[in-house]
């Protein structure tokens, strides 16, 4: 035992990773850099687009943790997007509550949302999960429009928002903090991300995915661990969820129809499955390829996207974050 | 052996039956503290069923299992790692798309506490666990030879050292009793004697008993302190190597199966 309670120090060198070429301070000042440029630069409706690519990033990395790092296909993850816009549109006009206020409202409620669904659904596993999870993304618009709860929703009219002021007399418009705001809050949330997932924790996720019976050997409680990731992933794609409210200014049940589901799950594997970083990717392609494909034929961008996303997923198998880890390993060789 | 009460794991009684085969059919034996226990067969006999039993992935039809007193028979899998038992596979179950210093750490879950919160902000629990485990992991990578693939992903390595890894990962969580299914399957001779110094390595640094399934006779006879052995789901002898292999059951057992596969 004695002998296992310290390594050899020879030991410690060995474990050191090779530095990357790029001093990590330069990285991170180039980053805030790009992240603040387009405050400065672009018009509003561009900074509007960059503000829903970082909230569609943020949902993406939720749909990521629990589809990607667990291996449970969730093809529903609209449906939690959908929830935390109501929620967060729900406590601005009806119930006036601050802005701030709905963004951990809606992140908490739709954890518990995925927690209870979570339960029995994953039980299935599988194609059946996917089946049930999209199931979800199809009643959801509908459960949206019932009379009974129209009061509250708004039904097929919807809930009008205003996006807040930027507090403490900060000189940004309407648009432009918003844009900050969520730029911050992607980046707490994929920090927060990236420490779960290099945790004991973040490690039984994946080992669940690889082998759930060796997993199980590890004395890993494949059920809770399951449960308590969907809640998680419901929760962040929730949390998008309220941001897009606050940035639309507008939640109405025709917003969150099925098809969001697949773009969430199209952005994951663009971005790259099982990759943090990957959904910054997923979420730019996702608001921005639509667009470009309209711009190369106005009769069928249907179609054009669809070509686009073949090409991308014939030549980028890893996805943009596997193509990135690929050149790295390439630098560093 | 048998009746000994400070026996470590206590095997009553155990029927396990196949719809209508039955695998096993009434096997008691005791595996005490610090004891290398092996366990022996020809194809067929009910080894990986009653092994499977004792590791909680299969429930007897009868009989019961403890350990240290404890009945084990009726919990859920993945209490038996938090109870002390870690165990290996016959073909291997490794978490492929990760490296082999992270299959390593996989094996320590049942040592952490900190939960979701903690470990999404890096709270001092969270982290001081995972220093622990990284030293260990560290301490056992070298133990097992295995410094020189830490960062590699474990698919990659040749067969006989990811079986190394499973057994990194089974003892990373200093278990009491480790199970392991045909540890020498697949490997080369020169594989196997390493692995019987392993053996002796692993009996040096760590206080725990080993239940040894496995077909290689020599290392069987070699490495235990005890050998139980079992035909058409029966235990046909149970003591020392050397009584064991005299014992006339086993004998005709093992000449039976030559035959047969002449
Ligand atoms: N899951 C199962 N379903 C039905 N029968 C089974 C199952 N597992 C084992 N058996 C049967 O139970 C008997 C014992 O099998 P077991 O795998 O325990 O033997 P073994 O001693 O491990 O053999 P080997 O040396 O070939 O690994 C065999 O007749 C086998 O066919
Ligand atoms: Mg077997």
């Amino acid at each position: 035992m004695s002998e296992l309670s310290e390594a050899p120090p020879s030991l410690r060198s060995a474990t050191v990773r090779p530095a990357p070429g790029i001093p990590p301070a330069l990285l991170w000042a180039l980053g805030a850099v790009a992240l603040l440029l387009p405050l400065f630069m672009a018009e509003s409706f561009t900074l509007f687009q960059l503000t829903t690519a970082a909230i569609y990033a943020i949902a993406i990395l939720g749909l990521n943790i629990i589809t990607g790092y667990n291996g449970q296909i969730s093809l529903g993850h609209g449906a939690f997007y959908a929830v935390g816009a109501y929620v967060g549109a729900i406590m601005l006009d009806k119930l006036n509550l601050p802005y701030w206020s709905t963004l951990p409202a809606a992140a908490v409620i739709c954890g518990i949302l995925g927690w209870g669904i979570g339960r029995p659904a994953l039980r299935l596993g599988g194609l059946y999960l996917a089946l049930t999870t999209f199931s979800l993304a199809v009643a959801v618009p509908q459960i949206l429009k019932y009379r009974g709860i129209e009061e509250w929703t708004g039904g097929v009219q919807g809930v009008l928002v205003t996006k807040p002021d930027a507090p403490f007399g900060l000189p940004l418009n309407p648009d432009q903090y918003l844009y900050v705001l969520t730029v911050l809050l992607a980046l707490g949330v994929f920090i927060l991300a990236r420490n779960l997932m290099a945790s004991r924790l973040g490690r039984a996720i994946v080992a669940i995915r690889d082998h759930a019976l060796a997993a199980e050997a590890m004395g890993m409680n494949i059920a809770n661990i399951k449960t308590a990731t969907f809640a998680i992933s419901a929760a962040i794609t929730g949390l998008a969820g309220a941001l897009s409210a606050l940035a639309v200014e507008f939640v109405s049940p025709d917003s969150f129809q099925a098809s969001l589901s697949i773009t969430l799950f199209v952005g994951m594997v663009v971005g790259g499955v099982a990759s943090i970083f990957g959904a910054v990717f997923g979420g730019l392609f996702v608001v921005f390829m639509p667009n470009i494909a309209e711009g190369l034929s106005k009769s069928a961008p249907g179609v054009i996207y669809g070509i686009i996303l073949i090409a991308f997923l014939f030549l980028l198998p890893g996805g943009v974050a596997g193509l990135l880890r690929r050149l790295g390993a390439r630098l560093r060789r | 052996m048998s009746g000994n009460a400070a026996a470590l794991l206590e095997v009553r009684d155990i029927v396990i039956r196949f719809g209508g085969v039955t695998a096993v059919g009434g096997v008691s034996f005791d595996v005490g503290r610090h004891q290398i226990c092996g366990l022996i067969g020809p194809n067929g006999a009910g080894k990986t069923s009653l092994f499977n039993c004792i590791s909680g992935f299969y429930r007897p039809s009868e009989g019961q299992i403890s350990l240290e007193g404890q009945k084990i028979s009726d919990l859920p899998r993945h209490r038996m790692m938090g109870l002390g038992i870690g165990r290996t596979f016959q073909n291997l179950a490794l978490f492929r798309s990760m490296t082999v210093r992270q299959n390593v750490l996989a094996g320590a879950h049942c040592q952490g506490r900190a939960g979701f919160l903690a470990a999404a902000l890096r709270l001092a629990s969270s982290t001081r666990e995972a220093r622990e485990a990284e030293e260990r992991a560290r301490a056992l990578l070298a133990l097992l030879d295995l410094e020189q693939f830490a960062e590699i992903p474990v698919a990659g390595l040749p067969f006989g050292w990811q079986k190394r890894v499973e057994l990194a990962r089974a003892l990373i969580s200093r278990p009491k009793l480790l199970l392991l299914d045909e540890p020498a399957g697949g490997l080369n001779h020169g594989e196997v004697d390493a692995l019987a110094e392993l053996f002796h390595d692993i009996r040096r640094n760590f206080e725990l008993s080993i239940l040894l399934v496995e077909h290689h006779m020599n290392l069987v006879m070699r490495v235990s302190d005890k050998v139980v052995a079992l035909n058409f789901g029966k235990k046909i002898a149970d003591g020392t190597p050397a009584e064991v292999r005299a014992t006339p059951e086993v004998i005709s057992a093992y000449l039976g199966e030559q035959a047969h596969a002449a």
